[in-house]
């Protein structure tokens, strides 16, 4: 068996206070809770206050290409952000990367829970409007191998760079350390 | 490294047209916080009392609170400080939304900006990188059409814009400065940054504000949520609606408005419509609400729903975002029966970027001297007759937009209701009732004399009663209801809980009623506690819709100052960030000393009650400034100064002859106001 976790977006219930990515970056930050910055946040509110739209998504799994064409999505006479529904860290948009290193940015389920700490995501816990709700149930299977974010952003190196020249630099870094 | 602040404020010269990221003083932080409190100190420092506000030498300072950007809940507030051209003194405006936190992930606390610019520019703050550039396409645009059409140009959706309207432009004495659907709308900042030739400012951060301890911290907030949901499901029984929750208030979440509509005073604060709220207007105007609120919409990490977006077939505006009661402001203004009306006029006048308290005055002033013949059609060619229900709302479209484009009669009616009053003269001064220091009030007219808001009113230095007054229910509680409120009353200073507690229990009772009751000392004490709960909030930038406008707030002088010890790192205890508030407000009362402000402008609008007691309200006046620490004539007093670490404030006020030597100066021997010849 396997445990499937969902965060329900309501996106009628959205009313753009953006706490989750207060939260969220605060709870990535390093140490703990000690700097917030929206930018480095897992979750991200794409907003166009005056059409209406409030939508709040996760980052996803990271890709080294843009898909072959990008969409959008019109719904209920409201125009959505281009790709504005992907959850990818992806070439063609600055949204889920670090704004620093640029290294992919995606939600690890506050690390898988704080290692049991908690009892729901962050995000979900300071959306009080309930526009984010949590959930978990098992299904047939096996859990998947998860990276953590250290492998997660060597991986998006390797598939810039290559595997020789981040080794190459790793090694000239450690020589010099 | 500093923590929840950056260290840095930007200064930007128009005139020049050059900037700079000048680190700041940790001293300054210990001294005054944040937002309002450094804000005062530069403008007392750095803007000498000749200087007219629409001098390249006044600046306009857009402060953050020291708390903005880190997880506190609701602490987003933009607080704006420069002089004002209506009033001549320090203007004091704030705003939600979201810009003040950009401005800290941007990498600074302040933006201050001195000079003129020759053309018609906009700031593009991106972090490091600062521009100046050209906004002469935008010239006589909306804020919110000026918003979308920045965020195009500059390709990126996230960035945060406050900008001016036509008002502003037009250096309208009332202009706001909007963002989305906050606004900095009081004392006409938005004419200082029409006069800078200051279009718009635009911001995108991406660093990181640090706190200095970060687990108790978290653990702090994670507190005041989850008493904010307590107060949510547990109103304050006994007041009105808007009064009972929490929000600032969720004025566009609530439906419930018999309070406003037969409280408050219609026309130019004239006429209580005290049966207005009848079931047929509370259904018409229901359904009006639910059509035209698209979603109910809130500022940066805050829970609260104080905004909403503003949209129907039919409104006969674009889309807007609309907060607080200024759906009712216009309304009541033009005696219309059409809450319409209000969505429809309100949505303009967000556009012209104008205030929403004063601006329905001013009209509703201009209709009063047409009336009685002070005006005529001469000054006012094409001016629309009445409807026949007795409303004025042709009336007001046709002055909102006169005003906003200073275009005949509207070019003196720009002014506000104190100087156009003046210049129109005939007679016109005696129609000015409802200001105080040249500041439209509030439209609340009432019987007896309430010593607390005859205090608020006529001492506070905001002009705005609602960035004052708090904590306590502006009535008696039911006496069966009054164990239940003081029970839990956790939000009381620390050595003032036996008698605040008395108060509530007492207040109301057949011989503890107004005015003599409250006595002038716990007058004093209640006063201080509203104003300095304000003080505190305007320096960390947390709203006072969650803290100090509110009875039972989430935030209170506890918590507040274990959250900004724990953020800042500075150990600042209950007592010491009293003082600080102090300190501040004390500075703000001497920037307007320094500008004249005396005892005889500390005046609630004249008829403001009906029941006077001139001898009664010189005896609070006098209880009052000596508890403050201040002279007879409102001044403070060199040992006051001293005492705050504000001594070269006194060392300036001493050299202009403003203070005298003596410490005990003006023992209180007049008690009828104006003591001014010393």
């Amino acid at each position: 068996m396997r445990k499937i976790t969902v965060i329900n977006i309501n996106a009628d219930k959205c009313m753009g206070c953006r706490a989750c990515e207060v939260a969220c970056s605060a709870f990535h930050a390093s140490p703990k809770y000690s700097s917030t910055n929206p930018e480095r946040s897992r979750i991200r509110v794409s907003y166009d206050q005056l059409n209406d739209i409030y939508l709040p998504v996760m980052g996803g799994e990271y890709t080294s290409a843009e898909c072959n064409a990008r969409y959008t999505i019109t719904l209920n006479d409201k125009k959505y952000e281009e790709c504005g529904f992907c959850r990818a860290s992806c070439p063609s948009r600055d949204l889920f990367k670090d704004p620093d290193s640029g290294l992919p940015l995606r939600c690890d389920l506050c690390d898988n829970l704080d290692n049991g700490a908690l009892d729901e995501p962050w995000c979900v816990k300071w959306c009080l409007n309930d526009a984010l709700t949590f959930e978990e149930r098992e299904e047939e299977g096996e859990e998947p191998e998860m990276l953590d974010d250290l492998e997660y952003g060597v991986r998006s190196l390797i598939d810039t760079h290559g595997l020789e020249k981040v080794v190459d630099a790793v090694t000239r870094i450690s020589k010099r350390e | 490294m500093r923590y929840a602040e950056t260290g840095y404020n930007l200064e930007i010269d128009l005139t020049r047209g050059s900037f700079d990221k000048i680190p700041t003083d940790p001293r300054l932080t210990e001294l005054f916080l944040g937002g309002l409190g450094t804000n005062a100190k530069i403008l007392w420092d750095r803007v000498p009392s000749e200087t007219e506000p629409f001098s390249p030498d006044n600046l306009l300072i857009f402060g953050t609170g020291i708390l903005c950007g880190t997880p506190a809940p609701s602490a987003n507030r933009t607080i704006v400080s420069t002089f004002s051209p209506q009033t001549g003194l320090m203007a004091f405006s704030m705003m939600g939304g979201f810009w003040a936190p950009e401005l800290k992930f941007a990498g600074y606390d302040k933006l201050i900006i001195r000079g003129k610019s020759p053309d018609l520019v906009y700031l593009w703050i991106n972090g490091d990188k600062v521009e100046i550039r050209d906004a002469s396409h935008l010239r006589g645009k909306g804020p919110l059409e000026v918003t979308e059409l920045i965020k195009k140009e500059l390709k990126d959706p996230k960035v945060q814009v406050a900008a001016i309207g036509l008002a502003g432009e037009n250096k309208v004495f009332y202009s706001s400065i909007e963002h989305g659907r906050s606004s900095a709308s009081r004392l006409g900042v938005g004419a200082v940054m029409g006069d800078k030739g200051l279009k718009a400012i635009v911001v995108r951060g991406k660093k990181d504000i640090n706190v200095a301890h970060p687990e108790e911290f978290m653990n702090l907030c994670n507190e005041v949520l989850q008493y904010r949901n307590f107060r949510w499901e547990n109103p304050i029984k006994g007041v009105p609606a808007i009064l009972a929750g929490v929000g600032s208030p969720q004025e566009m979440a609530l439906r419930d408005e018999e309070w406003h509509t037969t409280s408050f005073s219609w026309g130019h604060a004239r006429t209580r419509r005290k049966g207005f709220w009848t079931k047929e207007v509370e259904e018409q105007w229901n359904n009006i609400q639910d059509k035209a609120i698209i979603r109910l919409i809130s500022c940066y990490n805050c829970p609260n729903e104080c905004g909403a977006l503003i949209s129907y077939p039919g409104l006969g505006t674009p889309t807007y975002m609309m907060k607080c009661y200024s759906k009712l402001t216009y309304v009541m203004g033009a005696m219309s029966n059409d809450l319409e009306f209000g969505y429809k006029i309100a949505g303009q006048a967000q556009e012209y970027g104008m205030d929403g308290y004063t601006n329905p005055q001013v009209m509703a002033f201009a209709v009063e001297l047409y009336e009685n013949g002070i005006l005529t059609d001469k000054d006012m060619p094409g001016f629309p007759p009445r409807a026949p229900d007795g409303s004025d709302e042709e009336r007001f479209f046709w002055l909102v937009k006169k005003i906003a484009h200073r275009e005949g009669i509207g070019d003196v009616l720009a002014n506000g209701v104190y100087w156009a009053a003046r210049q129109i003269g005939k007679g016109a001064e005696e129609y000015d009732h409802n200001t105080t220091k040249k500041h439209e009030q509030m439209v609340i007219k009432l019987g007896m004399l309430n010593p607390i808001y005859y205090l608020l009113y006529g001492t506070g230095e905001k002009a705005n009663i609602t960035q004052i007054e708090g904590q306590i229910p502006q009535v008696p509680l039911p006496k069966d209801l009054r164990e239940e409120f003081v029970t839990n009353w956790i939000q009381i200073p620390t050595g003032k809980e036996e008698r605040f507690k008395q108060f509530m229990m007492e207040w109301g009772d057949e011989d503890k009623v107004f005015p003599y009751y409250p006595p002038p000392d716990l007058v004093c004490d209640l006063v201080e506690w509203q104003e300095i709960m304000h003080y505190i909030d305007d320096a960390t930038g947390i709203c006072a819709g969650m803290s100090s406008f509110l009875i039972k707030p989430p935030y209170h002088i506890h918590n507040i100052a274990r959250m900004v010890s724990l953020g800042t790192g500075i150990d600042i205890s209950e007592e010491e960030l009293w003082e600080i508030a102090n300190r501040n407000r004390t500075l703000l009362r001497a920037i307007n000393v320094r500008r004249g402000v005396r005892r005889k402008d500390d005046e609630p609008p004249v008829d403001h009650w009906k029941r006077r007691f001139p001898d009664y309200e010189a005896k609070l006046k006098d209880e009052y400034y000596k508890f403050k620490g201040w002279n007879s004539d409102g001044i403070p007093t060199e040992e006051t100064l001293d005492r705050l670490g504000l001594d070269y404030v006194a060392k300036d006020l001493k050299e202009s002859g403003i203070l005298g030597d003596g410490k005990t100066e003006g023992a209180l021997e007049t008690s009828s106001g104006g003591g001014s010849e010393k």
